[in-house]
């Protein structure tokens, strides 16, 4: 039985008294959990995701995790809508790892496109039995009451509140989901609105709480010294010279499991020390001697060079086909190739993964800032050998994600130290080890060749890509892209083009590989996106007209035929078309906002790029000036069709981000591996954009629209780094065919 | 290292610690003071996410030693307002600055640090301010208007009292 209450910080602070005291010591803590995301619900439960008090205060479950897209209120919002409650009156308690919400996995643009209608249906649930109970109390006939603004109403005037009938509400029947009726849009009263997220307060005033906040009594910080090469053995450590530290508890060595990674922990030394500093300095001393194993000789320069040379010479395994290509190619009145390459990654969320465990009672409690509570409790349950059920997963704020934090090893190290401590522990990432211990975004090399007719119509595309797979961290032998991944804007260019042939060559991986904001379409749009700006010029034609002319028709595409199974990321094409019309309306509609054929000083240009990625369409437009060598990115413009926006504010954000995160990447981002490890380690030598960077002018615009909602987090990103390339091709007549810039010009 | 006593004011509060002396500032509010609004982002100075004051200016805690406090006053995110209510908060709330919040505690320190040097700063001068601090969301749009917003405002405000 676990008797630790959860509470929030500032509750915590009011029930101590100790608000404004000004000093809060450890000691003050004891017998006192404390995480300031509540995640257990005190009202009556309606359904799985509502609650209501009778105090009135309606309880809405986030089952997403919160890393900055502002899902912890965007979901609840739908709810409240759909059940007429007033925003004032909601308190957002997050979810612990359960099943049965469905996927709890924050990843994939995923969390509005698939929740947004089962959100609809809970609240108008939650609704219906308020409304009944009203009609049980007035014995009432059910359509003559109607709720509204937090109360029930009759007809005939008369009201109770929803904290009055939240005890008989809780025990009406819930009803058939399906046979409910929704709201109709002129009706919405949260929907489409910019509420305000509901930490804004507590994030502008330091009272929240991530990962890297929670304070267990009596826990233990660890700092871990991981194999700097993927399966490397720790030899050696000196465990005498880490206990010497002042504060420094315990030493224990985590043993590394066989390939592939999935998701489990490192091979590695913990120091376990009273504080956060002890442990980092204890971990100094360690002095751990590595056999760095069979990746030791692994240097990635050569490697994507080596894949450069593959995809631009030879033929690939086919992905995609559509007509006689070679032929094709060889009729063409003019045709161009080009061969482009783009670097490893890593994700540096602004806080390393971090997570606490304390076993206890025969559970294992984890707090960490993870994407993805239910794969943290199965990999935690597996590794202590517990029951999933046996495992309680709180998931705290997370200071961004972007893919790494959906990956649960720090949290199966922290459930393992504090099995070997017998103590609750902390384990501290530093930014080092964020960086070299990575789940990498993946490198890839790309090949095209494109045929243009007398008209200069694209009349040939012949694509070839090596990009070491995600697969890999699950399936060891792993080593060619699958159709989900060339589904990724590689596969799926909707050019109208008569020939095409698409193919993939083999790229062993030699790190951990894992999925970052936007994933393949960083690179594979970045190649498509390049490409398709050489050929306009080639045919001496406007990049935006070449692009619309290309793209052709309006039409709904269909990939089977040619060959390509299309993941549609997890969607039907039925429901989610691939629609070549959204995909111009973006461009089209981009291009009528700004000065796009304006005539720009020597030095300046603007450059186009766009994708359809995560089922919605984006265009970016980037104005750009190079000056003695130095580049700098003066506009930046964008247009979403995203189908329907539950918060266009956040919306807005995640774009104004996707921006930054894209400018980040194209100018300087890029991890090289020397003798197997990542030699990059911190923001020194693994610059992100800073503020200095950024443009002056970014302009966000979302294009109305009624269709289904479609992914908003990552289809940003994919378009920014090609439409600067092009951009400086425009202002200098320079192709850059590689990413990150800063190769090429000072930035 | 032996310990010594280090004495500072932390908020506005007289505060003592028995510590190693070159535990960095960051860890002695987070771990030993449990005011863990200010960040750990990179431990080498390099993305402010750990941004206090010290006397008034920015500095990042992550990499000064608790010594160099000694007999100094120190404000965090916590102190910055009683109320939570500087301008520069009420300014970061209205135009929505934040995504995943963690960087705004220090992104924060750094414009009230800036503002109260600078009551009108131009965008470069706000741009060379706060360059320090790393936003991997990228709200740098949105913090350059907040501050903006905030200025006027940050020349008549006076915190309210404390009551301890």
């Amino acid at each position: 039985m676990n008797n630790i209450q959860t509470i929030t910080r500032r509750r915590f602070l009011e029930l101590t008294g100790l608000a404004s005291s000004g000093v809060v010591l450890m000691g003050s803590l004891t017998g006192t959990a404390l995480a300031s995301v509540l995640d257990e619900p005190a009202g009556k439960p309606l359904n799985l995701f509502v609650s209501i008090g009778t105090d009135g205060v309606v309880e809405i479950i986030a089952h997403r995790s919160e890393m900055g897209t502002g899902i912890r209120t965007s979901l609840p919002q739908v709810v409240a809508d759909e059940m007429e409650a007033d925003w004032n009156q909601v308190k957002v308690i997050q979810g612990l790892a359960n099943a049965d919400y469905g996927s709890q996995n924050t990843d994939g643009s995923r969390s509005i496109r698939d929740f947004y209608h089962i959100m609809r249906q809970m609240g108008a649930a939650a609704k219906h039995m308020l409304e009944q109970a009203a009609a049980e109390r007035w014995s009432a006939d059910s359509s003559d009451v109607s709720a509204k603004e937090h109360k029930v109403y009759h007809r005939d005037g008369r009201s109770l509140s929803f904290g009055e009938l939240a005890v008989a509400a809780a025990q009406q029947d819930m009803p058939e989901l399906d046979s409910l009726n929704l709201k109709d849009k002129q009706d919405f009263q949260y929907i489409g609105k910019s509420v305000p997220i509901v930490d804004l307060d507590d994030m502008c005033t330091g009272r929240t709480t991530y990962g890297v906040d929670v304070r267990i009594p009596d826990m233990l910080f660890a700092s871990i010294e991981r194999t700097p090469a993927l399966q490397g053995k720790a030899k050696s450590f000196n465990e005498a010279a880490a206990k010497k530290v002042a504060g420094v508890v315990d030493v224990v060595k985590i043993d590394g499991s066989p390939l592939p990674s999935a998701y489990n922990a490192l091979e590695g030394v913990a120091v376990l020390a009273r504080d956060t500093y002890s442990a980092m300095h204890g971990r100094e001393q360690l002095d751990v001697q590595w056999d760095l194993g069979d990746h030791a000789s692994y240097d990635s320069a050569s490697y994507i060079d080596g894949l450069a040379k593959k995809v631009s010479s030879g033929p690939g395994v086919v992905q995609r086909e559509r007509g006689d290509t070679d032929k094709a190619l060889a009729a063409a009145d003019k045709s161009i190739e080009a061969t482009y390459k783009a670097p490893y990654l890593a994700h540096a969320p602004m806080e390393p993964p971090m997570a606490t465990a304390h076993i206890h009672d025969g559970i294992c409690e984890i707090w960490a800032c993870t994407q993805t509570p239910q794969s943290t409790q199965r990999t935690v349950a597996a590794a202590l050998g517990l029951d999933q059920d046996q495992v309680k997963v709180h998931v705290t704020l997370l200071g961004g994600g972007f893919g790494r934090k959906s990956k649960p090893d720090f949290s199966v190290e922290a459930a393992l130290l504090a099995k070997a401590a017998g103590k609750p522990v902390q384990v501290i990432w530093t930014r080092e080890d964020d960086i070299h211990q990575d789940y990498f975004h993946s490198c890839s090399a790309q090949y095209f060749k494109g045929g243009l007719d007398r008209d200069g119509a694209l009349s040939a595309w012949l694509a070839r890509e090596a990009t070491p797979p995600i697969a890999s961290i699950f399936n060891a032998d792993a080593d060619i892209q699958g159709a989900g991944s060339l589904g990724q804007s590689f596969g799926t260019i909707p050019f109208a083009v008569p020939n095409l042939r698409i193919e993939s060559h083999k790229a062993p991986a030699h790190m951990r590989i894992g999925w970052l904001r936007s994933v393949y379409n960083i690179p594979y749009a970045f190649g498509v996106g390049s490409f398709m700006d050489e050929l306009a010029h080639a045919a001496g034609k406007n990049p935006r007209d070449f692009w619309l002319e290309s793209i052709g028709e309006d039409r709904h595409l269909t990939f089977e035929q040619e060959g390509l199974e299309f993941s549609n990321y997890g969607r039907s094409l039925d429901d989610y078309p691939y629609d070549t019309g959204r995909f111009k309306n973006v461009i089209t509609r981009l291009t009528n906002t700004l000065a796009w054929d304006e005539k720009l000083p020597a030095g300046q240009g603007w450059g186009l790029a766009a994708a359809r990625s995560f089922l919605a369409y984006v265009a970016v437009v980037c104005k750009v000036e190079v000056k003695d060598g130095r580049l700098s990115v003066l506009e930046m413009h964008t247009a979403i069709d995203a189908g329907t926006v539950v918060n266009p504010d956040r919306v807005h954000s995640q774009m104004e981000g996707a921006m930054i995160f894209g400018l980040s990447l194209a100018l300087m981002g890029e991890i090289t591996f020397e003798n197997g490890q990542a030699v990059q380690s911190n923001f020194h030598d693994y610059p992100v954009a800073r503020i200095n960077q950024t443009p002056q002018i970014i302009k966000t615009h979302i294009l109305p629209s009624d269709a289904l909602p479609a992914g908003v987090g990552e289809p940003g990103v994919p378009p920014v780094a090609p439409s600067i390339a092009n951009a400086i091709f425009a202002a200098t007549g320079q192709r850059i065919r590689e990413f990150p810039f800063n190769k090429t010009f000072s930035v | 290292m032996d310990k010594q006593t280090v004495a500072f004011l932390l908020n506005g509060e007289n505060t003592n610690i028995d510590i190693e002396p070159d535990t960095p500032l960051l860890w002695v509010l987070r771990d030993e003071l449990n005011f863990t609004g200010t960040k750990f982002g990179c431990g080498m100075g390099l993305c402010g996410a750990c941004t206090v004051h010290l006397e008034g200016t920015a500095v990042r805690s992550c990499s000064l030693p608790i010594s160099a406090v000694e007999g100094k006053a120190v404000t965090t995110i916590e102190g910055l307002a009683p109320g939570g209510d500087h301008p520069l908060q009420q300014a970061w709330i209205a135009e929505n600055v934040p995504q995943c919040g963690y960087c705004q505690s220090g992104q924060i320190m750094s414009a009230a640090s800036l503002l109260a040097s600078n009551p009108n700063p131009s965008d470069d001068d706000i741009d060379s301010a706060m360059s320090g601090n790393i936003c991997r969301c990228g709200t740098y749009g949105r913090i350059r208007k907040a501050i903006k917003r905030a200025a006027p405002a940050v020349q008549s405000w006076e915190p309210a009292e404390v009551n301890v």
